[in-house]
């Protein structure tokens, strides 16, 4: 569109793998065709169109989300253009940025998906199994090469894994999903609430320093979650394809295909006991290793990236622009790389609409020095080597298209789920909410509080964790409430929750009402002021009171539970019709359900 | 007179309009505000803002506005805008209702032209007045109440060309949705005659569909849509013209998604 014609500039930094296949984008239309003239059956027909990224939309067969993989989070302006194009001609005008490093276009016509496949592949990109009982997109921390504590750059590796798995045979028909994590460091990934994580390590074996991993397995949230187990002390890189592919066999051998509900690989190590999974994992490896007709690597490409400093754009006006200092203070890290910063640009909820995303496209060749973005763990975008001197004018060049919202690396940065805004399992909007949260948050200049910083808040629409609520300081999950005979949208709170070395899911505290997740959330902090010690975090006092460590007036759950009982107590209707309401909607509140696919 | 009446081409490829400029033997429509018209325009290109238009639709004031123009039966017009084409189109259209055969949009929008680097002009053209007749072409215009009476017909499509959350909102029950954007392809207004008719074959379109468009309120959008498919050879296109504002004040029925807060995945 008219945005393509701009003045031609350096051509952008092309991507080291093309991970499209044109030619299934015409077979998705053939397919599509053959199942609404009856000639597929619709189970056969889910399963096909999972396999390529399409996913169920609440309450409709017209409509599927595509979820566009982007392996280790890594994203190219020209395709956030393209994604912009995509999202105005076939979806709603925005898109999504998941908590899984990919981006998503909703209530596209299902007739349409064939033609955002051909559009992806003119891009490179693809959305083939990102959805569906395969591997799913293979996540990297997006400070991965960038990060303080890192050991070394996990992200060739997990570049590696993603092309080793997208369309192998051995992939195509898992029990269930099956997802990777790679991280910089403990605090910046999810390595222990996945099937396999893997954090970087480097040891010395005879005189020689090697490279490798700490591997963890079976972790996952869900209905029912599970913190992952360390496989090993080290495993070499060498090792890394081995150990992966001996996982994979194990669980597709063992894997329960029958009971939807539990056929994660985290229940089969859950069942089977850790020890003998080790063990089982320890000796399948050796097989796969030992019964190779022909040698399998990684095809690992540990080629440098080019870091140039765009040419500086002019910045006259030498003034710094109002709020710089704050969203300077909350959005932007320090990287490893001297004079050069990771710059976080938080969305809410995980939307960007399409002019958004050229412009994001436009600030990423102004201003990164390696030519392309990361998408974020939380809903967000990352734009890496941006140099000291070009912050100012980078954010006010955010600020002219409202993407330069404070908080990103802050608590405000509350992560919501799709919720009821187009999923089918969902039962409350925990995507609207996250949204309310974290504008309340901004609006009290809540980011800015340094007590608060290393909290999260994450909302997930239903016991499922989309949203991740089970790892957040502060989680909460949605179900319904009933107060006489009505309904209102409740949502389980659980405190606590982590997913650094010292992972834990939360711990259920209390049912709270929609209308009173805010004053709720307000009441926590109120109590933790009143009672944290000098040098204090909110994380840390909840944590103590978590493990019975916190010795103030408030040191259990039971005392928070005490303190915000008169929250919790419906009102009656008369009194009070919005507290029956969920965000978003004018009429009273009932649960709608559909099918869920993501077992299909 | 120069005919550029080719069948083939849907669209005036903006590069050989500049070779036509210089004919003066076409007349250029430029659809935009008054004062955007002042500030630069095409050469030769006369303004009808589209507010004229719509002022008065009767056929005879369309008339009046063409032969004010200088367009007789025969005059090859050229229409433009800034909108994406869909304020030109409904000018087609309204030209097309009167009964002229040789009414084209440009391939391009004026900034697209603009930034091609082509030649503007702040001048605005003498014009002579023509004569054009009125031949009501009445197969390519519907009412709410013509919609009413056929939308049930098998072999009848109505298509909404308002955005997707519009049109989950509300819709005229039936009616299926091509948002106007996507009728559009990198740098020009239309897509390619192949990749239109790509979207219609995955969308079940036959070509022998009869097909009304309508949009948000007064066919700006679906008149694109229409032009769109006429212009890959679909013969019975109508333009439901007062489109969905009339539809909704007339207390028609409406259809919506049930049960989904898609609004609220709209990061505007």
């Amino acid at each position: 569109m008219a945005q393509q014609l701009r003045p031609s500039k350096p051509a952008d930094k092309q991507p080291k793998i093309d991970w499209s296949r044109r030619q299934e984008a015409e077979n998705f239309a053939e397919t599509v065709k053959l199942f609404r003239q009856g000639k597929i059956d619709p189970d056969t027909f889910r399963r096909f169109r999972l396999q390529h990224g399409a996913y169920g939309t609440r309450m409709t067969d017209d409509y599927a989300m595509v979820r566009i993989k982007v392996p280790a989070g890594q994203v190219y302006p020209y395709q956030l253009e393209k994604i912009a194009q995509l999202s105005e001609m076939y979806s709603i005008g925005s898109a999504h940025f998941s908590t899984r490093e990919n981006i998503q276009l909703h209530w596209v016509i299902l007739e349409d998906v064939s033609e955002i496949m051909q559009s992806l592949s003119d891009v490179g990109m693809t959305s083939r199994e990102a959805c569906g009982n395969t591997v799913r997109n293979v996540m990297c921390s997006p400070l991965s090469g960038v990060c303080k504590d890192e050991i070394f750059d996990a992200t060739p590796y997990a570049l590696a894994i993603a092309r080793f798995m997208l369309r192998n045979p051995i992939c195509q028909g898992l029990p269930r999903k099956f997802k990777f994590n790679f991280t910089c460091c403990e605090k910046h990934g999810m390595i222990r609430i996945v099937d396999v994580g893997l954090l970087p390590q480097i040891q010395e074996i005879d005189g020689e320093q090697r490279k490798g991993f700490k591997i963890f397995l079976g972790g996952g949230l869900g209905n029912k979650s599970f913190i992952g187990h360390q496989l090993e002390d080290f495993t070499p890189v060498e090792d890394l394809l081995y150990t992966s592919m001996a996982v994979i066999r194990i669980f597709d051998r063992l894997g329960d295909r029958k009971n939807m509900a539990r056929n994660r690989m985290r229940y089969l190590v859950n069942d089977m006991g850790w020890e003998k999974f080790q063990n089982l994992v320890l000796k399948e490896r050796a097989i796969v290793k030992s019964t190779q007709s022909v040698i399998v690597k990684l095809n690992i490409d540990e080629s440098i990236n080019e870091i140039q400093r765009p040419i500086s754009v002019s910045n006259e006006s030498a003034s710094v622009p109002d709020g710089f200092a704050r969203w300077q203070k909350t959005n932007v890290e320090k990287q490893s790389q001297g004079g050069f910063n990771s710059v976080f640009i938080g969305l809410e909820s995980g939307d960007i609409t399409a002019n958004q995303l050229r412009s994001v496209a436009e600030i990423i060749r102004d201003y990164s020095a390696e030519g392309f973005a990361r998408n974020g763990f939380s809903q967000n975008i990352v734009i890496r080597y941006v140099h000291n001197d070009d912050l100012t004018s980078m954010y006010s060049k955010l600020l002219e298209t409202g993407l330069a919202k404070t908080g990103s690396l802050t608590m405000a940065s509350a992560v919501g789920c799709s919720g009821t805004t187009s999923c089918n399992l969902a039962l409350t909007n925990s995507h609207r909410l996250a949204k309310e949260v974290q504008r309340k948050f901004l609006e009290l200049k809540l980011d800015e509080d340094n007590d608060l910083k290393d909290s999260t808040i994450k909302i997930s629409g239903c016991p499922n964790s989309c949203g991740q609520h089970e790892v957040a300081t502060i989680g909460f999950y949605g179900g319904g409430g009933r107060y006489e005979n009505n309904m209102f949208p409740n949502y389980t709170m659980s405190l606590g929750g982590r997913f650094d070395e010292g992972s834990i899911l939360g711990h259920h505290t209390a049912r709270v009402p929609v209308k009173r997740v805010i004053p709720v959330i307000l009441k926590i902090i109120e109590l933790y002021k009143e009672n944290k010690q000098s040098d204090d975090t909110l994380s840390r006092w909840i944590d103590r009171i978590i493990h019975g460590n916190e010795s103030s007036k408030i040191n259990s759950v039971e005392d928070i539970k005490k303190e915000i009982s008169s929250f919790l107590i419906p009102p009656k209707v008369e009194d009070e019709p919005d507290f029956y309401m969920d965000y978003g909607s004018d009429t009273s509140y009932h649960t709608v359900t559909g099918k869920g696919e993501c077992a299909a | 007179m120069c005919c550029m009446n080719n069948s083939n081409m849907p669209i005036i490829d903006s590069k050989i309009l500049r070779e036509k400029i210089k004919d003066n033997l076409i007349r250029i429509v430029d659809v935009r505000r008054e004062q955007d018209y002042q500030l630069g325009h095409i050469t030769n290109a006369v303004n009808l803002p589209l507010a004229k238009l719509l002022a008065d639709d009767s056929v005879e004031s369309i008339q009046k506005i063409a032969q004010d123009f200088g367009i007789s039966d025969e005059t090859s017009v050229v229409i433009y805008d800034d909108t994406f084409g869909a304020l030109s189109s409904r000018v087609v259209w309204a030209l097309q209702y009167i009964g002229h055969k040789d009414a084209k949009l440009l391939d391009v929008t004026f900034s697209q032209w603009k930034t091609l680097g082509y030649e503007i002009s702040t001048e605005v053209p003498e014009i002579e007045s023509a004569t054009h007749s009125i031949k009501e072409n009445k197969e390519i215009m519907a009412t709410a109440e013509y919609l009413e009476k056929v939308k049930e017909n098998k072999n009848v499509i109505i298509i909404d060309n308002r955005e997707r959350l519009n049109y989950l909102e509300q819709h005229i029950p039936g009616a299926i949705n091509i948002p106007y954007r996507t009728l559009a392809t990198d740098g020009k207004i239309l897509r390619t005659k192949e990749g239109m008719k790509n979207l219609l074959k995955n969308r079940g379109i036959s070509e022998d569909a009869e097909i009304i468009t309508y949009c948000g309120s007064v066919g700006t959008l679906s008149g694109l849509a229409y032009y769109a498919l006429k212009s890959v050879g679909l013969s019975n296109v109508k333009l439901y013209v007062h489109s969905f504002k009339e539809w909704k004040s007339l207390e028609k029925p409406i259809d919506k998604q049930e049960n989904a807060n898609y609004w609220d995945l709209s990061a505007e």
